[in-house]
């Protein structure tokens, strides 16, 4: 199988004031194409830089990231947000849907940035909704969806444009288990018969078990690679 | 309840330079409104005070009948005997009004300067005409006094000065006040030179009298109406005057009012927003104050409290600003087919009316987001957004 | 959802806010197209004055008459294409409010001299032939509901005829029209030979006499020649063009155009206080939801150009408003004040102008949040939600 991520002895630091904050240090790092890998470890170990990093929405101090054959250092800031709209889905743990539109609207946003057609765009977003199950709540604004709703509409919104890799920082943080479970079977399914890669970071043991694969992150390192 | 107010109102105050940029707004917008009230009525009151100076209670002006003012009446030699003879008039004066272009100092271009010819007794019937500096005229020769107001808009009318006009030079030896009347707009000369120079020897526009006592206006005035021989008409100067200047400060003052009433509006809108945005950002704030224990009348009344104190302090800048920058200033405009100067004039009648505007816009602001501070179920703000 | 879509939504994430800014917007852009019309109305002789016409009043006074024998030595004068004369009648139809300019001319060689008025053929053959005739323009006919064949009755304040009575009566026997004027004519006009010879004095002068120059390039030269024919007479004149008469008027009536652009400053001047705010604090609240936009691949140019736009949507949506609704209320308020303001209109260029500033408004107060749009950091924006 094809490696979909390769980090090359990755840092980043950040720098407060005077300080300066080493959250990862010197990251090597595969994931094959069609994985779905989670990433764990306590506050401050730096995975959600790490996936910030894989995202493209975030650049190292050192080393090379490159994401579906794609070296992100080489790209300027356009470039990359272009890149991203083709190849990145995302999905946050507050959701982050825009209140203003309808569910079927914010699913249709990153379409916005194609060149489809009105009507194929707002057909596509549909179809989006009904692999999550959503269909019937098109037109529905996502303060009158409740959490594990709108967080299907934001998997919606991260599928719509056939990304190769779905990033996912910790998308079940805000719901209840129930909810989180019929969440992250939504995610097994499109990893199994979608074939999308997954990156998720959780500190959700029971979460990382849809994965199959775990990585432990621990002060900015890389600790232990485990399967599922 | 008082001292619940007093507090949250303090508190709310002490915040204000947090939102500075949206409280300025309130201050801005309603110091924009009265400011531009109290600039506009000021012309109208400083131009009605203008024409109301000038008019006597025991003066009256003779006209041709139908003519509508000075410039367009004429009276025969022969009938100036006729009316100063009558029963009623103590003393009466000839006089010829006519006007010259001369530039404005504003615009540089020419404007209906008025030149009256007069009488010795003309001065007698106008107690308030005044010599400030230099001298009167002397009969016969190309000599004008200009009044303060001339001075002040026309270009070239000074002390000293030689003004051309009419095939001759003349000279102006003089300045005259007049409390501020109309006649402060004019050049004066001798009657007779007026006459050969504005070659209109056989007759006067007009006659100022000074009545036996205010009552005689009225019977006067029908005498001369039945007599046969005349065809003029007879006004007490107070009713003239303010004739004169009806339809102007009509004009300005509606003029004042509808322009402040649609900024009015505007601040009213401008004032809403600023206050339900105040009201928002501090859900959490008010309904923690509810929870505690201020009941909800506290807080309707701070949130009115803050809306008026700025409403208040943009009125009073805005009706300060219209004051410094205006106040006193003398600008002339056409009445009828003349230059009148008059001076911006804010009144503290003025003032009050422009501070009870801020305060009603204040109120109004205030109002509807105030309620619905008090209304927001604490439950709902405690929660957030 | 196209762009526009997702601006609009965006623009209303807070209705009550949005609305009221929208709302003080309006009211910007009606007072705007208001007092343009107002500054405009003041100005509007200028700007339909003829480039090949020139005015010779008299030199010292516009009372003054000026001979009718002028007009041949004028005619005589190199580079006059045509001349001939008016006068101002004054006078009152019915009541002081009804206000309009009657002139005294010669039929067809008033109409000459402005080829942009539009009479029937007949009716102006009418107009030279019958003795009392007059004619007005189209929309006067309308507004008095007169017909052909009426009898128009004239008060005179000025002339009274030889009789010593003031009624003139005039046979309306044409109208007449301006095609493309901006603003329609004004002018009651009858035939001179009737004034002169029933008029009680000032017989054989005229007001002013209208001049056309072959050669719009030599108007100073030939005026410069035409007073000086006239200069060691006593009756001097003084000649400019048609533009710069109209000038003189407006100009005394002060500078309302300052008066009017003083005002409207301080109305924009809150107005971009209020809707910077307004779009400063709606940039505060949405940061988050541009990051996330940024994650899905907007460019930061992209996300700019919608906050950008978003502003810029909001001001013209306002503007275009405010305008409209000033087109809508221009004709009742043309009506209204037609005795003070006769040619109160809003104009093209204002509506143009106005457009123009909706859209220059916008850009101010969305470059600033559209710029941090720009930079905003995907990262420090999610880590602070």
């Amino acid at each position: 199988m094809t490696a979909i991520v390769k980090l090359e002895g990755v840092s980043r630091t950040y720098v407060r004031g005077k300080e300066s904050l080493k959250v990862l240090d010197d990251i090597d790092l595969t994931i094959e194409r069609g994985d779905f890998v989670a990433l764990m470890g306590p506050s401050g170990s730096g995975k959600t830089t790490l996936l910030n990093l894989i995202g493209g929405i975030d650049r190292p101090s050192s080393g090379s990231v490159e994401v579906v054959g794609q070296k992100l250092e080489t790209l300027s800031s356009k470039a990359l947000a272009q890149w991203r709209a083709a190849h990145i889905g995302f999905i946050f743990q507050f959701y982050n849907l825009l209140p203003v539109l309808t569910a079927a609207r914010n699913v249709e946003l990153p379409l916005l940035l194609t060149k489809l057609s009105r009507a194929q765009r707002k057909a596509n977003a549909l179809t989006a909704l009904e692999v999550v199950g959503l269909a019937d709540r098109s037109t529905h604004k996502p303060g009158e969806l409740s959490g594990g709703q709108q967080q299907r509409v934001a998997i919606a919104r991260a599928i719509v444009a056939d990304p190769d890799l779905l990033v996912c920082d910790e998308p079940t943080g805000d719901l209840d288990r129930q909810t989180a479970d019929e969440i992250l079977e939504l995610l097994e399914l499109l990893n199994r018969d979608h074939g999308k890669t997954i990156v998720m970071v959780t500190h959700d043991p029971k979460a990382a078990q849809h994965a199959r694969h775990t990585l432990q992150l621990d002060k900015g390192g890389l600790v232990a690679a485990t399967v599922s | 309840m008082w001292h619940q107010v007093w507090e949250i109102t303090l508190m709310n105050l002490r915040n204000v330079p947090s939102r500075l940029g949206a409280s300025s707004v309130i201050v801005v917008g309603i110091a924009g409104v009265v400011g531009v009230l109290v600039a506009l009525l000021s012309m109208a009151i400083g131009f009605r005070a203008a024409l109301e100076n000038t008019g006597a209670e025991d003066r009256a002006i003779v006209l041709r009948g139908g003519s509508g003012g000075e410039l367009s009446s004429g009276v025969a030699n022969e009938h100036i005997a006729i009316v100063a003879s009558m029963e009623g008039v103590a003393l009466s004066s000839a006089e010829l009004y006519t006007i010259a272009d001369i530039p404005k100092r504003s615009s540089g271009t020419p404007a209906n300067l008025v030149i009256r010819g007069v009488e010795p007794s003309a001065f007698e019937i106008r107690p308030e005409v005044r010599i400030v500096a230099g001298r009167n005229f002397d009969t016969g020769k190309s000599e004008l006094i200009a009044g303060v107001g001339a001075v002040a808009e026309f270009e070239g009318i000074d002390l000293g000065a030689q003004v051309a006009f009419r095939d001759s030079t003349w000279t102006i030896v003089g300045i005259f006040d007049a409390d501020g009347g109309v006649n402060e707009s004019e050049l004066w000369t001798d009657l007779p030179t007026a006459q050969t120079a504005f070659r209109r020897t056989g007759a006067v526009s007009s006659m100022r009298v000074r009545l036996t006592s205010p009552d005689a206006a009225t019977s006067l005035a029908q005498r001369i109406d039945a007599d046969p021989r005349l065809d003029l008409e007879l006004t007490a100067e107070p009713a003239y005057y303010s004739a004169q200047a009806a339809q102007l400060t009509a004009l300005i003052t509606g003029f004042g009012y509808v322009v402040a009433t649609i900024m009015a509006i505007g601040a009213v809108f401008a004032a809403l927003n600023t206050m339900y945005s105040a009201v928002s950002s501090r859900t959490v704030e008010i309904a923690t104050l509810r929870a505690i224990g201020f009941s909800g009348a506290p807080v309707v009344v701070s949130v009115m409290f803050e809306a008026l104190a700025l409403a208040l302090v943009g009125g009073l800048a805005g009706a300060a600003l219209a004051y410094l920058a205006f106040n006193g200033n003398t600008i002339s405009t056409l009445s009828g087919f003349t230059q009148v100067a008059f001076d911006f004039t804010v009144t503290p009648a003025l003032v009050t009316t422009g501070v009870l505007w801020a305060v009603t816009l204040g109120v109004v602001g205030g109002l509807f987001p105030a309620v619905r501070a008090a209304r927001l179920p604490i439950t709902v703000a405690l929660r957030g957004e | 959802m196209s762009h526009l879509a997702l601006m609009w939504s965006s623009l209303f994430r807070r209705k009550a806010r949005t609305t009221l800014t929208l709302l003080s917007v309006v009211i910007a852009f009606l007072l705007f197209g208001l007092l343009r019309s107002v500054a405009d109305a003041f100005t509007v002789g200028i700007d339909i004055a003829g480039v090949d016409r020139l005015i010779v009043q008299p030199k010292y006074s516009i009372i003054d008459p000026v001979p009718m024998a002028h007009i041949n030595q004028i005619a005589r004068v190199d580079g006059v294409a045509a001349v001939t004369h008016a006068d101002w009648f004054g006078g009152i139809y019915q009541d002081r409010s009804n206000f309009f300019p009657k002139y005294p001319v010669d039929p067809r060689g008033y109409f000459a001299l402005y080829p942009e008025y539009t009479i029937d053929a007949a009716q102006l053959d009418a107009f030279a032939s019958t003795r009392t005739g007059a004619v007005a323009p189209a929309q006067m006919l309308e507004e008095f509901g007169w017909k052909i064949g009426d009898r128009i009755p004239i008060e005179a304040d000025i002339w009274p005829k030889k009789d010593g009575s003031r009624l003139w009566e005039f046979e309306l026997v044409g109208s007449y029209d301006a095609i493309g004027a901006e603003v329609p004519p004004s002018e009651f006009l009858f035939q001179y030979d009737y004034f002169d010879e029933a008029r009680q004095f000032g017989n054989g002068g005229v007001g002013w006499f209208i001049v056309r120059v072959a050669d719009p390039a030599k108007s100073a030269e030939i005026a410069r020649a035409i007073d000086a024919l006239f200069e060691n007479s006593p009756n001097a004149t003084r000649t400019a063009t048609e533009a710069e008469f109209a000038m003189q008027f407006a100009n005394q009536v002060g500078d309302i155009g300052l008066m009017m652009t003083g005002i409207l400053g301080a109305v924009f001047f809150t107005i971009l206080l209020l809707t910077a705010n307004t779009m400063a604090q709606a940039l505060r609240e949405r940061i988050p939801e541009l990051a996330v936009m940024k994650t899905l691949g907007f460019t930061d140019a992209q996300v700019a150009a919608l906050v950008l736009g978003e502003a810029v949507l909001l001001c013209v949506l306002g503007g275009v408003i405010g305008l409209g609704i000033a087109a809508f209320l221009e004709g009742g308020i043309a009506t209204a004040i037609k005795g003070i303001l006769p040619t109160f209109a809003l104009s093209t260029t204002t509506i143009a102008t106005g457009t123009g500033l909706a859209v220059v408004l916008g850009i101010a107060v969305g470059l600033l949040p559209a710029l941090r749009a720009r930079r905003l950091s995907i990262v420090d924006a999610l880590r602070g939600h």
